[in-house]
């Protein structure tokens, strides 16, 4: 039995372990690897202006992309986010405009802040509602979530007969204005997005790892069945990791609309894509169990730099599909890859420690 | 010594999974025309060896010599063509297929257009089933036969590969007695035509009755082999246990307190029909060891399972120092005291991607919060401390729990466990599948445990381990309670006939007559 490690392709655990750490930051090398490929060969990639529009796109994915983290880690998927910032777009641009009409000849409008709490209230309904046929209903994630797909966007379709509630700039004596300050609003020079994303990964990322729902959480994704036994309440655990995403989701909506100041029914359509690639990128594995929040912002930068890179070179969004494509398959690769290597080297300090 | 030929040799065969050692330099003869039995206890290595033999598994060491040649088996296929079929303890069958569809897996009928002729193999497969008299059609569909049926068909799967070399691994622990009857039709058939039978049961009366050579495996190896004509149960026992008699911890005679744990008519349906757990009522005291003895499928996990409240159809009552426990949740029977070890590590014992201290405090995090805070100080605290109370072999407690070997991992279970606090501590099967040394680290420390005011309740199938660790015995068969025994008064015997208490036409007296 001790023969085998020796006759493995590495020389010594030392550099197999060394190769380890390199494969471990291998997103975070990515994405040194793009930063430092388009500021040579994009003009005025490095210029503020630039870098502050390019966060900017790269927040809308890095919120979806969280919310999909906890998601995957439990071992399910959630493929309705893009439909849900689509109909909480909606929901925020027909509260602005036409306030609640109470049939009895009133009408209650709302200020922006109580738009913006409804919005996100509607979000994490819908979140919950995936979490309740998955949890109560026995449906599969990706089934689940795939129908809500459907309806959230037909609703949002509805709610406009597809139109796109334009001018949201509100009206001053129904104190509906300021709608635009969430995408376009700056603090200490930076865009409001971009706080609120510090925010929340900081708290996501906080959850992750010094509480006992964020403990719980990958202890699901890790072994369900384990779980239970041990007294974790799975159901809650699942039901609050989709009424996350929902609450993302609805984040996003909500600074779409804000940043157009107008909410189209067809936003966000295929985003859940982007959000998976950029979980999947950072680390999250699909089989759940394992992935962090920095990872995954992280492999938010690297798809948004990248898609947005391509762009100021003038390659064809065509290669750019390609790229991306590559790009995603290639980390999947070494992730496994590195999996492989990661017991190997613990094999071998197993038979070192006799 | 016989008048079979030698069929199938092992020499020198070892198998070493990473951390254990499943089987050590293991000789084994396989005969013609012969009934070979195979007997030990659980994680003595029986299966190991046969999948070893049916080119499952690979030896780590060893020679096989098929005929006297040397052969090497890539694959369980590979086995399959040189003649060698396997009946497995698991059933490996595609419930969404039908019978003849299973039967006929990977070597379908074809007509000449490479289509599948269902007709052929559902007429082939019939006859196979006719000499099983089970009453299964070969249209039907897998999932829609009972546990038994499915068991004969797996075995009608078996027979119908005409392999000189037949496996069973437990072919009877879901057979009704009928049933049985019919399988040893079938074996001595079998026998008639030189087929090579290794027959692996539990149940010493099947094998005294079918085996003509008996092969004795403990810790992986092989402690006797003998014509059967010559052995009895005495023989085979001995066998299996040793006389170096395992490192049980000696009871310290502290006395049982208070009942501190009741259970009232605990029932719980079978999906197939019937009681899986049949109006269990028993009742533990503080610092008690009430083992509960039982066969595979006796009910006994079922029993924890309802206890621990993972059945929303178990009906009855249990009550904690005289309280009832209305909480219906795990969660919450937690909190009031309650704690199990399952039987399955991997399953459902441990999350093995998390570390060792992750595992470890996972079912305890609320002692560790504040507000909503786990706080790292106390938890590493309680993590170096259980490491160290139950003498946890990990060099760093973030090591992943995959990492160790089984006994540590069981350690690790039972950590989690001791760590919510609980006052009734379930273990369900805790001794299978790890080594000597760790076997008895975790009786001493159930032995200290119970000292310090647990009510332990424990299910094994070992005779050994119930009958050196209990205060009081529980046997357990078809779901019912068959038997309750002091300590002074239990015997092997007892045990063994209670065990078997409605579980067909084995005459008890056979074992009486021993002791």
């Amino acid at each position: 039995m001790t023969d085998i490690p020796a006759k493995a392709a590495i020389p010594s655990a030392s550099s197999g372990s060394l190769l380890l750490t390199l494969m471990k930051a291998r997103t975070f090398i990515a994405l040194i690897a793009v930063l430092v490929f388009f500021s040579i060969a994009a003009p005025n990639f490095l210029s503020t202006a630039n870098l502050i529009l390019m966060s900017k796109h790269v927040a809308l994915n890095a919120f979806l992309a969280m919310g999909m983290t906890f998601v995957i880690i439990t071992g399910g998927i959630d493929l309705s986010v893009g439909s849900i910032v689509g109909l909480c777009g909606m929901v925020a641009g027909y509260l602005v405009l036409n306030g609640i009409d109470l049939q009895i000849g009133y009408t209650i409008y709302f200020n922006v802040v109580e738009i913006a709490l409804i919005t996100l209230a509607v979000g994490i309904l819908i979140g919950a509602v995936n979490g309740l046929l998955i949890t109560r209903l026995n449906v599969a994630p990706f089934i689940a979530t795939l129908g809500v797909l459907y309806v959230a966007r037909g609703l949002a379709l509805l709610s406009s007969d597809g139109r796109t509630f334009p001018n949201l700039v509100g009206k001053p004596e129904l104190g509906t204005t300021g709608f635009g300050f969430l995408g376009a609003g700056r603090l200490l020079g930076l865009p409001v997005a971009i706080w609120i994303l510090i925010l929340v990964a900081l708290a996501a990322a906080y959850l992750a790892k010094y509480t006992p729902l964020g403990r719980h959480i990958f202890a699901v994704g890790g072994n369900e069945r384990a779980s239970r036994i041990s007294g974790v309440r799975v159901n809650t655990v699942k039901m609050f990791v989709y009424m996350f995403s929902g609450f993302c989701a609805a984040i996003v909506g909500l600074i779409i609309s804000s940043e157009l100041m107008a909410s189209h029914p067809a936003t966000g359509e295929s985003f859940e894509l982007n959000a998976i690639a950029a979980a999947v990128l950072g680390g999250t594995s699909m089989s759940g169990g394992r992935g962090t929040i920095g990872g995954t912002i992280v492999g938010a930068f690297v798809i948004g730099i990248l898609s947005d890179g391509l762009v100021m070179m003038g390659v064809s969004s065509f290669w750019q599909m390609v790229i991306k494509g590559l790009v995603i398959i290639v980390a999947v690769v070494v992730d496994q890859a590195q999996r492989r290597l990661q017991s190997r080297v613990t094999l071998m300090q197993m038979a070192k420690a006799g | 010594m016989s008048d079979h030929d030698v069929i199938l040799k092992l020499e020198d065969v070892s198998k070493v999974y990473s951390g254990t050692v499943a089987v050590k330099r293991a000789n084994f003869e396989v005969r013609k025309g012969a009934v070979n039995v195979l007997v030990g206890e659980n994680g003595a290595g029986k299966s190991t060896l046969m999948k070893i033999i049916a080119g499952v598994e690979r030896p780590t060491a060893g020679r096989i010599l098929l005929e006297g040649e040397e052969v090497s088996f890539s694959s369980s296929a590979d086995a399959v063509n040189r003649g060698i079929g396997m009946v497995f303890q698991e059933l490996n069958l595609f419930g969404n297929l039908t019978v003849a569809e299973n039967i006929f897996a990977t070597r379908e009928i074809t007509n000449r257009f490479r289509k599948i002729d269902r007709k052929q193999q559902e007429r082939r497969a019939a006859q196979f089933l006719e000499r099983l008299q089970a009453g299964i059609r070969p249209d039907m569909l897998v999932e829609d036969l009972r546990i038994g049926q499915q068991q004969l068909v797996e075995i009608a799967k078996a027979v119908s590969l005409d392999a000189r070399i037949l496996i069973m691994d437990e072919p009877t622990s879901a057979l009704s007695s009928a049933e049985v009857e019919i399988l040893f039709k079938v074996i001595a058939d079998l026998k008639a035509r030189g087929v090579a039978i290794v027959y692996i049961s539990h149940r010493l009366e099947e094998l005294i009755r079918i085996g003509d050579y008996i092969t004795v495996l403990r810790d992986g190896q092989i402690t006797g082999q003998e014509e059967m004509r010559n052995v009895d149960t005495r023989w085979i026992v001995r066998q299996m246990i040793g006389s170096d008699a395992k490192d049980f911890a000696k009871a310290d005679g502290h006395v049982p307190g208070e009942e501190i744990f009741r259970t009232h008519d605990i029932c719980l349906p079978r999906a197939t029909g019937g009681l899986a757990v049949d109006h269990v009522s028993l009742s533990l005291r503080a610092g008690e060891i009430l083992g509960i003895y039982g066969l595979m499928g006796a009910g006994r996990s079922e029993l924890f399972d309802c206890i621990m409240g993972r059945h929303g159809q178990a009906t009855g009552a249990i009550f904690i120092s005289g309280k009832q426990v209305k909480e219906r949740d795990t969660t919450r029977r937690i909190r009031r005291g309650l704690a199990l070890i399952p039987e399955d590590r991997q399953r459902e014992g441990l999350v093995s991607i998390l570390s060792v201290a992750s595992n470890l405090t996972l079912a305890s995090l609320s002692r560790f919060v504040r507000l909503f805070h786990i706080r790292g100080g106390p938890e590493r605290q309680a993590v170096v401390q259980m490491v160290r109370e139950l003498a946890i072999k990990v060099a760093d407690p973030a090591q992943e729990v995959s990492s160790l070997s089984g006994g540590n991992q069981q350690k690790v279970v039972i950590g989690k466990a001791l760590l919510t606090g609980p006052k009734v501590l379930l273990m369900d099967e805790p001794s299978r599948g790890i080594d000597v040394g760790a076997k008895a680290d975790v009786f001493r420390t159930m032995r200290k445990l119970s000292r310090d005011g647990l009510g332990i309740l424990f299910a094994t199938s070992d005779l050994d381990e119930v009958m050196a660790l209990s205060d009081r015995i529980a046997v357990m068969s078809n779901g019912k309670l068959t038997g309750m025994f002091d300590r002074a008064e239990a015997t092997e015997a007892a045990l063994v006939a209670a065990s078997a208490l409605g579980h067909g036409p084995v005459p008890h007296t056979e074992y009486t007559a021993h002791d």
